[in-house]
């Protein structure tokens, strides 16, 4: 059965042991008989590590072990068996392009942050099981295919993270923690409702998030059909519920304000962690659950979530603006950066008049997934250098900083990469995420693509003039200047990777894309099909009524589509352009 | 039928083949362990050391004749194999699948409680025995109040529960605060009995019968024949009154005063009992009585067809709605208000007092979406009060855990202030791990089985399309998880005072060892909830029929 020649069996096994090896390194860790913290580090690096290169496996294009076909789209690798018959709750885990680059960074990201936890000397034992707990945490939500499963994974990353900002963090850790803590439970608990409201119109009662997606893409969906409260169906309901679980882990304003305060009080490599993994995890559930399961309200939202994610940019990119810590500072550019992600995520539902056109959605959608990796590097960078030179000078007041440049110059050199990989400057990995949300915005409003594009200004504005009260300036005049000193091995290790790849997928963004765009395209073709035949009839009866006829009985679409389906010849679509961009 | 006739009829019921002892051996078996205990008091004084292990063979013998054998042979879905529902002793008991369950899990947690005591010493070796006594009298009344079926065992099986632990709070004689709460709680309950008193004669004089499936038939025919307004008013008024006696059981708000003093006044052990068995008991009386009014049952020796027959064209409408808005109104202040008075506990086991006051309300919340689905899906009402069911089994884990690291603490620090935990996550790790899982899993986080009560119960309500309640429950869980926390938060972030120094509990000693008995389940149950629905789903086969 463990036979690991056989491929079948490391096929079955892979994601399971990518989930759990962590969780039982952190039960291992608990009992270790060893007493130096160092080794307890070096231990938990090597969990994190071997789970890194058990994704990276994963991820090899056809003929690696777990035989992962990049150019395919829809579920792979999938682990299906039965856990809970009486709810026909299943272990239900599945890859396809959507949660691939997803967990590929999670994994990235956990090495990184663990090497970053050297400076960890409080409780290690502790820190280092709650850190690998964290990790099963994360990377079970973005293997998850069946709703139990996911909302289990889901909250198993409260309690780490609530302990290790609580515990290890910085002055107002408790406040922050419990924040954190209170406002993601909220959010959890909503998603609670939908869930349990969804299993129960859904015949056969299922929690499995594809069967679940497929009754709600269904022409007669009992999702669209049943009135739940109020005049509104159990798909509209369910759709605002879980976008507001989803919501506050993006965050989206107005619900954003656990933010600035946990990333503050966390410790370096949990802010990397918190910025980099589990913001995206609001991202991953809109993409995954909410429009797939609930189009029809996806689509009568549509400018909400619109609105929300440009509301969010601007003030997000406003302020981090006003901010006088660094480290506060990077935490609203993360509100902002995430906005993109939310916008380009609701353009996808929308239709430009009547022209089922997908292009535009995959641009918009493949921008947000692009978006998330993107600011997953780029967030995680700028955490852990503002976190490099709070080690050494103990604040982070941005107005007594300057001149880091000539006392740190590898460090500095760095900074100006990751923190213009933020900007959006071409030819680093920020560039295309906000590209493809503006472009394919265009389409959908134009007011809001201005605006979004605008705010590349305001970033350009709060990122530039970052860098010259940190770096640039004659001399620093802050505390213990005498503690600048130039950047250790192990922080170039950390920072390094993380550079190369802003550049690589700055240069070469088809290495991201090519991964992305299959499932992406699917999705984005369902939801078309959807609005193409089941919405106008929604519309037809009475958005209220809710009664859906048989698209069969409405009127001639395909004519419409003809005179209105005429593709801009001046914006390739997604895939043409990043052909062309290498 | 003249005298000796009855006779041969009581005495065939009673003790004939197939008769009513044969399914009540395992109260006999707590009665004659009960008699055991104290005959062995006056005859041999010497030998009160070992109580603990009579109690143990007593409760033994009682789990042995409870314990559904016969079923675990047919494996569980074959359960229908089991004789269903059988009125006994006349029928004022009712002996059916669902009074094994729940009173397999009343003896279940009488082990592991006896042990528990044991294990405190909290009771000297004379009070031992009387506290064994006492405890065994209100698990008698408990098992009567969860089979009843006629409103004379209601009465006598809530007071029997209640009496002797009313004396349980108060034994502790050196201590003011006991007897002060004992009274406080003698006087509740003896008013709180008497208006259930009132109310249950109001109820049987307006329907004629003090036989539960009796009354129902009664009041549908009532209905059908179109009863005058002053028979509502009494019903009704009877129906209120009723409620107040349950309501008091359950620690129900507004009949919850005594809650809060009582656990901190009574020790940690005894607070566990009320906490526990108490509520579980009174939640299988209330789904009893839920049952009997809001569904017509063969069980009544008059004509049942017609009566089915009144009652499918909704004669009982008017009840069931009676009951579901008595139920939800009931549950969704309880279960608010006990969330919200718990902020501001500095004392263990007050705050435990008022958790348990939010917890009697999250499984309330099932027993009104089983009354509000009788009516138009029986399966789903069957449903909900397994998931009741799977709520009481779960919670008594997890609150066993809790009170019982309480009393070891109290042991071992000689203070049950929550800031008196500073330090713990230091000092005893594993402990601070089993109190923490006990915490969370009170909070309803997965994947701790308390999160499956939660969701099995909030299933129910969407189920049976109550909204209100299913917000205000996922609201309370919210609302509960800041004060679960803050004690976990103290064990773990809060600094150690300098004064004194916390106290070490490893795991491998006996206490620890106890601590992880308790919460492993809370771990271990996350992933058998297939096999605790089976069990549960068995239990409420008979019912609603």
């Amino acid at each position: 059965m463990f036979n690991l020649q056989n491929p079948e069996v490391l096929r079955t096994w892979m994601l399971s042991l990518i989930i759990f090896l962590p969780a039982v390194g952190a039960l291992v860790l608990c009992v270790l008989p060893v007493r130096g913290d160092q080794c307890l580090k070096r231990f938990s690096l090597l969990i994190t590590f071997v789970v890194f290169l058990l994704t990276v496996w994963a991820a090899i294009p056809a003929g690696g072990p777990a035989n992962f076909e990049v150019g395919k789209a829809g579920m792979q690798c999938v682990v299906q068996h039965e856990w809970i018959p009486s709810f026909n709750i299943q272990y239900y885990l599945g890859l396809d392009g959507i949660s691939l680059p997803l967990v590929l960074l999670t994994s990235f990201l956990s090495v990184l942050a663990m090497w970053a936890s050297w400076g960890i000397d409080k409780n290690v034992r502790a820190y280092c099981a709650f850190f690998l707990l964290l990790e099963t945490g994360m990377l079970g939500v973005f293997l998850a295919l069946d709703f139990f499963l996911f909302y289990v994974f889901w909250e198993v990353m409260l309690l780490p993270m609530y302990f290790l900002i609580g515990v290890w963090g910085g002055p107002r850790r408790e406040y922050a923690a419990i924040k954190f803590f209170l406002f993601t439970l909220a959010g959890s608990v909503l998603m609670l409702i939908a869930i349990l409201v969804l299993f129960y119109n859904s015949d056969p009662h299922t929690f499995s998030i594809t069967e679940l997606a497929r009754i709600g893409q269904m022409p007669d969906s009992p999702f669209s059909k049943n009135e739940l409260l109020w005049g509104r169906s159990v798909s509209w309901w369910a759709f605002v519920l879980l976008f507001i679980g989803f919501a506050v882990k993006l965050p989206s304003v107005p619900i954003h304000t656990w933010l600035p305060d946990a990333h503050v009080e966390a410790p370096t490599p949990i802010s990397m962690i918190l910025a980099g993994v589990l913001l995206k995890m609001g991202g991953y559930g809109i993409i995954r659950i909410c429009y797939p399961i609930c189009p029809d309200a996806g689509y009568e939202l549509a400018w909400w979530v619109c609105g929300l994610g440009t509301v969010s940019m601007v003030y997000g990119a406003l302020a981090a603006m006003a901010q006088k810590d660094f480290k506060r500072l990077v935490a609203y550019s993360s509100v902002s950066h995430m906005g993109y992600v939310l916008l380009g995520i609701g353009v996808w539902s929308a239709t430009a008049g009547t022209s089922y056109n997908t292009d535009y959605w995959t641009m918009g959608m493949s921008g947000a997934m692009f978006q998330m990796i993107a600011h997953g590097i780029s967030s995680a960078g700028m955490f852990f250098l503002v976190g490099v030179v709070y080690d050494r000078v103990h604040h982070r007041d941005l107005d007594r900083f300057g001149g880091l440049f000539p006392k740190m110059p590898v460090y500095a050199g760095i900074s100006m990469i990751i923190f213009f990989a933020a900007l959006g400057l071409p030819g680093l990995c920020g560039f295309w995420g906000e590209l493809f949300v503006v472009l394919g915005t265009w389409s959908f409003s134009k007011t809001l693509a201005v605006i979004a594009a605008s705010v590349v200004i305001l970033t350009a504005g709060y990122i530039l003039w970052t860098i010259q009260r940190v770096y640039l300036g004659p001399e620093y005049k802050g505390p213990h200047a005498e503690a600048l000193r130039p950047m250790s091995l192990r922080e170039k290790y950390i920072a390094v990777p993380l550079v190369v790849m802003a550049i690589l997928f700055g240069v070469y963004p088809k290495a991201l894309f090519d991964y992305v765009a299959p499932s992406v395209e699917k999705t984005v073709v369902e939801m078309k099909n959807w609005t193409e035949n089941v919405a106008p009839s929604l519309k037809k009866v009475g958005w209220d009524k809710r009664s859906a006829v048989p698209p069969s009985a409405v009127g001639n679409v395909e004519n419409v589509v003809g005179q209105r389906c005429a593709r801009p010849t001046l914006l390739a679509t997604a895939d043409e352009q990043e052909a062309v961009q290498p | 039928m003249n005298f000796e006739q009855l006779f041969q009829y009581v005495v065939s019921d009673t003790v004939g083949a197939g008769g009513s002892l044969a399914a009540f051996r395992p109260e006999l078996a707590l009665c004659a362990t009960i008699i055991a205990l104290l005959v062995a008091k006056v005859v041999l004084p010497g030998w009160k050391s070992s109580a603990y292990h009579v109690v143990l063979i007593g409760l033994g013998a009682a789990c042995f004749f409870a314990f559904p054998w016969e079923w675990l042979q047919l494996r569980i879905p074959g359960a229908s194999d089991y004789p269903t529902a059988r009125a006994i002793f006349t029928g004022v008991l009712v002996a059916d699948h669902f009074t094994v369950v729940l009173r397999g899990i009343l003896l279940g947690f009488a082990v592991l409680f006896a042990t528990f005591t044991q294990m405190t010493g909290v009771w000297d070796r004379d009070e031992q025995t009387d506290f064994f006594v006492l405890m065994l009298g209100s698990l008698l009344g408990m098992c009567l109040m969860i089979s009843a079926n006629h409103i004379l065992i209601v009465m006598l099986g809530v007071e029997m529960a209640s009496v002797p632990c009313y004396v349980m709070t108060g034994m502790k004689k050196d201590q003011p605060r006991a007897s002060e709460a004992a009274l406080k709680y003698a006087v509740f309950g003896a008013g709180a009995a008497g208006i259930m008193l009132f109310g249950l004669s109001l109820l049987a004089g307006a329907l004629g019968s003090a036989h539960l499936p009796t009354m129902t038939a009664r009041l549908v025919q009532i209905v059908h024949g179109g009863a005058a307004t002053e028979q509502y008013a009494a019903l009704i008024l009877g129906g209120l009154m009723l409620t107040v006696g349950v309501g008091f059981k359950l620690s129900a708000v507004p009949f919850h005063f005594w809650a809060p003093d009582v656990f901190e006044g009574a020790t940690a052990e005894v607070a566990a009992f009320i906490s526990i068995a108490s509520k579980a008991a009174a939640l299988g009386l209330l789904v009893r009585l839920a049952a009997a009014f809001s569904m017509p049952s063969g069980m009544a020796p008059l004509p049942m067809d017609q009566i089915a027959s009144f009652a499918a064209v909704g004669c009982l409408a008017g009840a069931r709605d009676f009951i579901v808005t008595v139920i939800s109104a009931l549950a969704a202040v309880t279960c608010t208000f006990g969330n919200l008075a718990a902020y501001g506990q500095t004392n263990m086991k007050r705050l435990l007092a008022y958790s348990t006051i939010a917890h009697a309300g999250y499984m309330m919340m099932g027993v009104a979406a089983a009354a509000a689905l009788v009516g138009r899906d029986v399966p789903g009402a069957k449903y909900a009060v397994a998931a009741v069911l799977i709520y009481i089994g779960i919670y008594l884990f997890m609150n066993l855990a809790a009170f019982a690291i309480t009393a070891f603490l109290r042991n071992a620090t000689g203070s049950e202030e929550i800031a008196d935990y500073a330090g713990l996550g230091r000092r005893s790790p594993g402990l601070t791990v089993c109190m923490a899982i006990a915490m969370f899993s009170l909070v309803g986080l997965p994947p701790l089985a308390g999160f499956l009560g939660k969701l099995t119960v909030f299933l129910a309500l969407v189920d049976a399309r109550l909204w209100a309640l299913l917000f205000i429950g996922v609201l309370n869980t919210l609302l509960s998880l800041f004060y679960y926390l803050r004690v976990v938060k103290v064990m773990v972030v809060s600094p150690e005072p300098l004064h004194r120094e916390a106290p070490t509990i490893p795991l491998t000693s006996s206490v620890g060892f106890y601590c992880v008995l308790l919460t492993a389940p809370l771990v271990a149950l996350f992933f058998l909830l297939h096999g605790m629905m089976e069990w549960a789903g068995a239990a409420t086969m008979s019912l609603f029929n």
